[in-house]
């Protein structure tokens, strides 16, 4: 598998995503700076965390307008697996991959802490290993998280099972208490119509290695290689 | 042109013996740009005129010191090539002021000393204390501070994982904000300062000069008073993403030979940076300020010269290598120009629309800069409190107390402080904050950098020699409990007015008792900042020497010991003596009668033996938690294990001859707690040491159980502890 992670100057979770597809891929992916003129044929793009431009706009609303997201938009769109975690997702939204916004988080903090997720989707390249239903430990650390979109956004995207995470407590319950930072109906993360494209404001990366603490994250990654490996 | 008045003299702080001697080194009367050099650079900030006599004092060598104090920061050895790069500075004037921008900066500030070295920062920390809770100032601080400390940090993407917070009444007017970074660095990849190379190019990089910060380092080096907040614009504004750009953009031309020296423009930007390369190097620098980038229009060279706008470099590059030091600053898009060259006159000459205006002979400005040993009187020790005398009109339980301390804003979770910093970023945060010290892995191994800081200043302000001793002791503890070799440590010392002798005898004090514990405990001195001048309206703080310690584990996965309570049914043992000590204490601080009494006494002999035998048994036997005894005393530490933990305890009684309360609460120093399944091997092996050991209880269940009877739920107990802080901060 091919992997290219692309790195913005503000770009500061790369290093971390590198490590994780490294153990999982055995292989090293590419690291993509932002001004390079061609993103190489890829089996997976993965918008890493971070600060991108600076996020001085709104987070992620500069880097949308890059050239390199603008490419990153049509492999998208040819259906190449692309996934953004933290300021990732805010850029997929930003430049409309994905549909809502990620506003100021409710309690107006930035928010560093486990958080236990329930997987909703599991017919994704992304999240296949999960089981449907099953509960996840995955830490987010972020200022802009509170997933907002209309209500005849968020109605479709329960309806075409587009959620693919949802904020919980540790038994599973979806209420207000387990969510962190406002998000509407708990969304953690998100998937595009096509489903080749997600969003999700916890960071995987951060828990797939016991010495951290949790490997509840490690299994995307293996998921993502061996699916895509099976392509390449 | 400003004629110098002595109204301009004084109004740059320099005293009219100190403004002589700036005659005699001139030969002339200086210009203003002249002046506001001299101004700075001898301010206490930035000569360390008051302290300087004092901090020789202190140990500063081993044999895995690279470099000690002196430098950016200071570099020790953690073995395979690498070293490890840290210090702890304060930001407390300008986080007084400005609290959002002065603690932002403070971290900007403090990482830019570790990675001009040559490191890539790979933990933050901080040491603050404020007010109060009940003053209506305090929770504005908290807000701006933490919200400054960690929009820095999270943004640039170095991990914030721990430190301290304290409450006093003295910080009411004067908050304290001491901020520390952990880098990393090749040993054969260490960057210094002094310039070299006749005809060199002297090379600006990083955010362009505008007229924020001008006087910083004045301003950090006067009393306050009522007026201070006419003094925001002294105070620095702060872009960490600029600051992130500069860091990779400096690692990345580190990473090939074109560097002969660098300096970042910290406190007194431009100045103290051009004259530290010129002292250090023994040569010149002649700068055409024309060059400097600016953000403003007809900037003066005085302005130019003592502006601290932040994220800026200072560097000397090869010759011939200009070209390719340039492409990589204009590839992350920061501002590169040559703005002089490396002379061999010693002097510092500056240019400015064609003319000469500063010429300044280096060595004289920095060598004969004043020093002063000023009169000082010992602090007077005050009386041992027996238990009887402490415990007087005490009438509460034990297990009541616990419930109330752990719950108090001395002893309650900060985890409102730390989730709102990012202390996972860069993958490597093996022991997160809320524990002993906080511990990094060294990137792509399996050592690990355990951090800590410590001070508790009511200790240092009843007995300076003992609370500095007590200070250093605590951090040694700190890391020893969680398997970690310590190696050496940065201290920040702040203190209230030098020209007081009461003042300056606790600097002398708490001085001589870190200095005894640095030799005892073979934890140098590596680097550090001395902060004076921390009062308002004459009234001083505590004196608060915070230290900032580091260790190594080697192998964090066999090696590395946690707090928490791990198993059911496990035997917990006490190590060290228990005097049952109450002085200073926080049992007394909540109930009895206050600050009062003796600080416990540290016995240094008896911190070494302890502390190396619990890392020693560490490694040989099944210790599976380990935790040291500080604020509060032991009930408070089994509770800090158990909540950790989320596993309660059944605990024994008190020793017969201690008053039950004063076993409990006594901060007795250089004892540890450690949980194993065989705790009589433990108490064996430690009495064949003279150590003296005892069997306190064993873990298991949800609840904590005294001897007494009484028993308290975790629940209860954790809720009493998590909720001060977030209720405190969420009220208005």
């Amino acid at each position: 598998m091919k992997a290219a992670v692309i790195v913005s100057p503000g770009s500061n979770c790369d290093r971390d995503i590198q490590v994780a597809l490294r153990q999982s891929a055995k292989v090293e992916p590419i690291m993509h700076w932002h001004q390079d003129p061609d993103l190489p044929a890829v089996d997976l793009i993965v918008l890493p965390g971070g600060f991108s431009y600076g996020d001085y706009l709104r987070a992620g609303a500069m880097a949308a307008h890059s050239s390199v997201i603008r490419e990153v938009v049509v492999r998208a769109n040819k259906g190449v697996p692309v996934m953004g975690i933290c300021n990732g997702f805010q850029i997929l939204t930003e430049c409309g991959l994905l549909p809502g916004v990620l506003m100021r988080n409710a309690q107006l903090k930035f928010i560093c802490r486990d958080v236990d997720l329930r997987v909703e989707a599991t017919d994704t390249v992304f999240t296949r290993s999960y089981l449907n239903q099953q509960i996840i430990r995955i830490p987010v650390a972020h200022n802009e998280g509170n997933y907002f979109a209309d209500n005849d956004t968020l109605n479709r995207l329960d309806s075409e099972n587009r959620v693919a995470f949802r904020y919980c407590t540790p038994k599973g319950e979806v209420n207000a208490v387990a969510n962190p930072n406002g998000a509407a109906r708990n969304i953690a993360g998100i998937l595009n119509e096509t489903r080749n494209v997600l969003g999700m404001m916890p960071h995987p990366e951060r828990l797939a290695d016991n010495a951290l603490g949790g490997t509840d994250g490690r299994p995307m990654f293996d998921c993502l290689v061996q699916a895509l490996s099976a392509v390449a | 042109m400003t004629e110098i008045t002595p109204k301009i003299v004084a109004e740059h702080g320099l005293t009219t013996e100190e403004y002589e001697r700036v005659l005699i080194i001139m030969g002339r009367t200086p210009n203003l740009t002249e002046l506001g050099i001299f101004s700075v650079m001898w301010s206490e900030h930035c000569s360390y005129k008051s302290s300087k006599f004092w901090l020789k004092k202190l140990p500063t060598e081993a044999p895995w010191v690279i470099c000690g104090p002196g430098e950016n920061a200071g570099v020790i050895d953690i073995g395979d090539g690498k070293a490890c790069i840290f210090k702890m500075e304060s930001h407390n004037h300008p986080s007084f002021i400005e609290p959002y921008q002065g603690a932002a900066t403070g971290v900007g500030g403090i990482l830019r000393d570790v990675f001009t070295m040559g490191a890539r920062p790979v933990a933050n920390m901080n040491a603050l204390r404020f007010g109060e809770p009940d003053h209506p100032k305090t929770r504005h601080l908290i807000n701006g501070v933490i919200a400054g400390i960690g929009g820095y940090g999270n943004c640039i993407g170095v991990p914030t994982v721990g430190g301290e917070m304290n409450f006093d009444p003295c910080y009411n007017g004067n908050i304290l904000v001491n901020a520390m970074t952990v880098g990393v660095a090749d040993t054969d990849k260490i960057f210094y300062s002094a310039a070299a190379g006749m005809g060199n190019a002297v090379v600006y990089v990083g955010s362009k000069t505008g007229r924020d910060g001008i006087h910083g380092a004045t301003m950090a080096s006067a009393e306050f008073d009522d007026d201070s907040a006419e003094k925001r614009p002294t105070v620095q504004v702060g872009d960490p993403f600029t600051e992130k750009l500069l860091l990779e953009a400096c690692l990345e031309l580190m990473a090939t030979d074109a560097i002969i020296a660098i300096q970042d423009m910290g406190a007194a930007g431009l100045t103290s940076s051009s004259v530290e390369m010129s002292d250090k190097g023994g040569v010149g620098i002649e700068l055409d300020l024309d060059l400097v980038p600016v953000r403003e229009d007809s900037m003066t060279p005085y302005e130019i010269m003592l502006s601290e706008s932040q994220e800026r470099m200072l560097m000397v590059i090869q010759p011939g290598r200009e070209g390719m030091a340039r492409e990589i600053f204009e590839k992350w898009e920061l501002d590169f120009e040559v703005i002089g060259r490396v002379t061999d006159t010693n002097r510092l000459i500056l240019k400015f629309d064609g003319e000469v205006v500063g010429d300044i002979p280096v060595p004289s400005l920095v060598a004969e800069a004043p020093e002063y040993q000023r009169p000082w009187v010992r602090t007077p020790p005050p009386p041992i409190l027996s238990a009887d005398e402490a415990l007087t009109g005490i009438e509460v339980g034990p297990a009541d107390a616990l419930v109330e301390l752990m719950g108090s804003p001395d002893l309650c979770s900060r985890r409102w402080v730390w989730e709102q910093y990012d202390h996972m970023v860069m993958g490597d945060t093996v022991q997160r904050p809320g524990g002993d010290a906080a511990v990094v892995r060294v990137h792509g191994t399996n050592r690990g950098l355990a951090v800590t800081t410590d001070c508790t200043p009511r200790y240092c302000f009843a007995d300076p020699v003992e609370g500095g001793r007590q200070a250093v002791a605590e951090a040694w503890r700190n890391l020893t409990a969680c398997g970690a070799k310590p190696l050496a440590i940065t201290d920040n010392m702040n203190f209230g007015n030098p020209e007081r002798p009461e003042i300056m005898g606790q600097f002398a004090g708490c001085i001589e008792g870190m200095a005894e514990a640095c030799l005892a405990l073979d934890f140098p001195v590596v680097s550090g900042n001395v902060s004076l001048y921390n009062e308002t309206n004459g009234i001083g703080i505590l004196p608060t020497p915070a230290i900032g310690g580091v260790g190594l584990i080697d192998d964090v996965t066999s090696k590395m010991v946690s707090s928490g309570f791990v198993s059911e049914g496990e035997d917990i043992v006490l190590l060290g003596e228990t005097f049952g000590h109450l002085g200073r204490s926080l049992l007394l601080r909540r109930y009895g009668i206050g600050d009062t009494g003796a600080p416990p006494r540290v016995d240094l002999r008896m911190e070494r033996r302890n502390g190396d035998f619990v890392r020693e048994f560490a490694e040989i036997a099944a210790v599976t938690a380990c935790h040291d005894l500080s604020d509060g005393g032991l009930l408070v530490a089994v509770a800090e294990m158990a909540l950790a933990g989320n596993m309660g305890a059944d605990l024994l009684s008190a020793a017969e001859d201690i008053q039950p309360l004063a076993w409990w609460f006594g901060e007795d120093q250089s004892r540890y707690l450690v949980t194993l399944d065989q705790g009589e091997d433990l108490v064996t092996a430690a009495k064949s040491r003279d150590i003296p050991a005892r069997l306190i209880g064993k873990t298991g269940g949800s609840v904590l159980t005294l001897a007494d009877g009484n028993f308290i739920p975790l629940s209860k107990l954790r809720k009493a502890h998590e909720q001060w802080l977030p209720q405190y901060m969420a009220a208005s």
